[in-house]
């Protein structure tokens, strides 16, 4: 069984109903999770990779159940951090994306070259061997993108891969994402780059609320946050 | 290819002096010699000594006056809380002398991290703890523990940067609880984050 499903999924944090019953399935190549802040889409993020378990229900990547084979899990989806910073290891740029292939078996050409094509791809293949504090953020967040690609994911995941850059950073990630081959989920605040996605979830106080095309998705999110404060 | 995002460094500063080429394992055995050679300096002269061979070294690496500098600015606090200590209890001459054996030692180990790619210090690391793989040390993972930890330094100074700006936004620049708390706090989450990223990338043993 292929596609990621989500089956009347709870998630209690310190006693906090941070998810209330979501249930999807999710097939397509490209699937956006907009909300307001605190509407609980980080949690379903991090749900897709094991990051968070959830307190009942069920999380099946491509079958695999995630509470079970958490590991196999996250090597198939990768999972890009808001905060760079935060997701950048290594004190080097080029070793931050080798870590992502310790214990693949590769030797350590392969892993060379691997690393290295990653980063040609990503236009940072000049910065390889300095320190990543160095980076400007665009860069950073496609450092960190590069780690999470280079392990080949079936996957990718981005919590606000955006949300921390400034405007012509944001254009480059976002492309660079629009570009992947692998499925991707994005949650966004940026509902500019959800134009193009097949499918659209909106969540609202631990639900999902409406789950549609953008064209539909955008304008009812939009109504919902316009509406008066409860 | 699009035009990349804009750039935020300078060009890579590749070299070939010969403290560059030297391995990373001579240049930290190196390191521990000079470090044990520095503490039975104990008169001016001897300090000096140590002064003009500290700047020799940074000359042969090709590195200037200001590259050393930036090595040891960071501690400039530090030196003048010890030396105004020590001037008080040992005597001008004897704090004098004891500074600079802290600043050069600071400064060999600044060069030694500044012509040697990260990756072959931890290779050396390694290296020399494998033995200890008899007494349950895990070579690999203390090294790991090491690259963390550097990585860990840019981040948290610049969390104190900001910390530091924000309290100085609101005035209270001189308030160290004001300073303290936000930087443990972010602390504490930056080790939660870490710790995430490390299970997100499949280092969850
Ligand atoms: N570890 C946690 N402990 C307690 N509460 C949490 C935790 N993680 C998230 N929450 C709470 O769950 C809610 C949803 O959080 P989150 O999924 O991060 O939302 P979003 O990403 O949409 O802003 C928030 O109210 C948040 O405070
Ligand atoms: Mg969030």
């Amino acid at each position: 069984m292929t596609g990621i499903v989500l089956d009347d999924v709870h998630v209690r944090r310190e006693g906090r109903h941070v998810l209330r019953g979501v249930s999807v399935r999710l097939t397509e190549h490209r699937v956006a999770v907009i909300g307001a802040n605190g509407s609980g889409k980080s949690t379903l993020a991090r749900l897709l990779n094991g990051l968070v378990a959830p307190t009942s229900g069920r999380v099946l990547v491509d079958g695999l159940d995630v509470a079970r084979h958490g590991r196999a899990v996250r090597r198939r989806v990768g999972f890009v951090f808001t905060d760079p910073d935060a997701q950048i290891v290594m004190p080097t740029v080029a070793e931050d994306v080798a870590f992502s292939l310790r214990g693949s078996g590769l030797s350590r050409a392969e892993v060379g070259a691997r690393v290295a094509a990653e980063l040609e791809r990503h236009g940072l293949a000049g910065h390889a061997d300095h320190p990543a504090h160095l980076l400007s953020g665009g860069q950073k967040q496609l450092l960190a993108l590069s780690s999470v690609l280079v392990s080949r994911p079936d996957v990718v995941v981005a919590d606000e891969p955006t949300t921390l850059l400034d405007l012509r950073n944001t254009r480059f990630v976002a492309q660079r994402l629009a570009a992947l081959e692998q499925r991707v989920v994005l949650v966004t605040h940026d509902l500019d780059l959800v134009g193009d996605y097949e499918r659209v979830l909106v969540v609202d106080e631990g639900r999902v609320v409406v789950d549609d095309v953008p064209a539909v998705a955008v304008p009812a999110y939009r109504a919902l946050m316009g509406a008066p404060v409860r | 290819m699009t035009a990349g995002p804009p750039p935020a460094m300078a060009p890579p500063r590749t070299s070939t002096s010969p403290v560059h080429r030297l391995g990373a394992g001579t240049k930290l055995a190196g390191l521990c010699v000079c470090s044990l050679a520095l503490l039975t300096v104990d008169g001016p002269r001897g300090a000096a000594l140590a002064v003009v061979g500290v700047m020799a070294v940074f000359a042969l690496a090709g590195l200037g006056p200001r590259a050393l500098w930036a090595q040891i600015r960071p501690l400039r606090w530090v030196v003048v809380c010890l030396l105004a200590v020590q001037w008080w209890v040992l005597g001008p001459v004897e704090a004098v002398v004891l500074s600079t054996r802290l600043v050069a030692l600071v400064a060999l180990a600044g060069l030694v991290t500044a012509t040697t790619p990260t990756a072959q210090v931890l290779d050396v690391v390694e290296r020399v703890l494998r033995p200890g793989r008899r007494w349950g040390l895990d070579p690999e993972r203390a090294a790991l523990v090491l690259a963390l930890t550097l990585r860990s330094v840019p981040v948290l100074t610049d969390l104190a940067a900001r910390v530091r700006d924000a309290q100085r936004a609101r005035g209270r620049e001189r308030d160290v609880r004001a300073f303290a708390v936000p930087l443990v706090v972010g602390s504490l989450r930056r080790a939660d984050a870490l710790g995430e990223a490390l299970a997100a990338r499949g280092l969850d043993d």
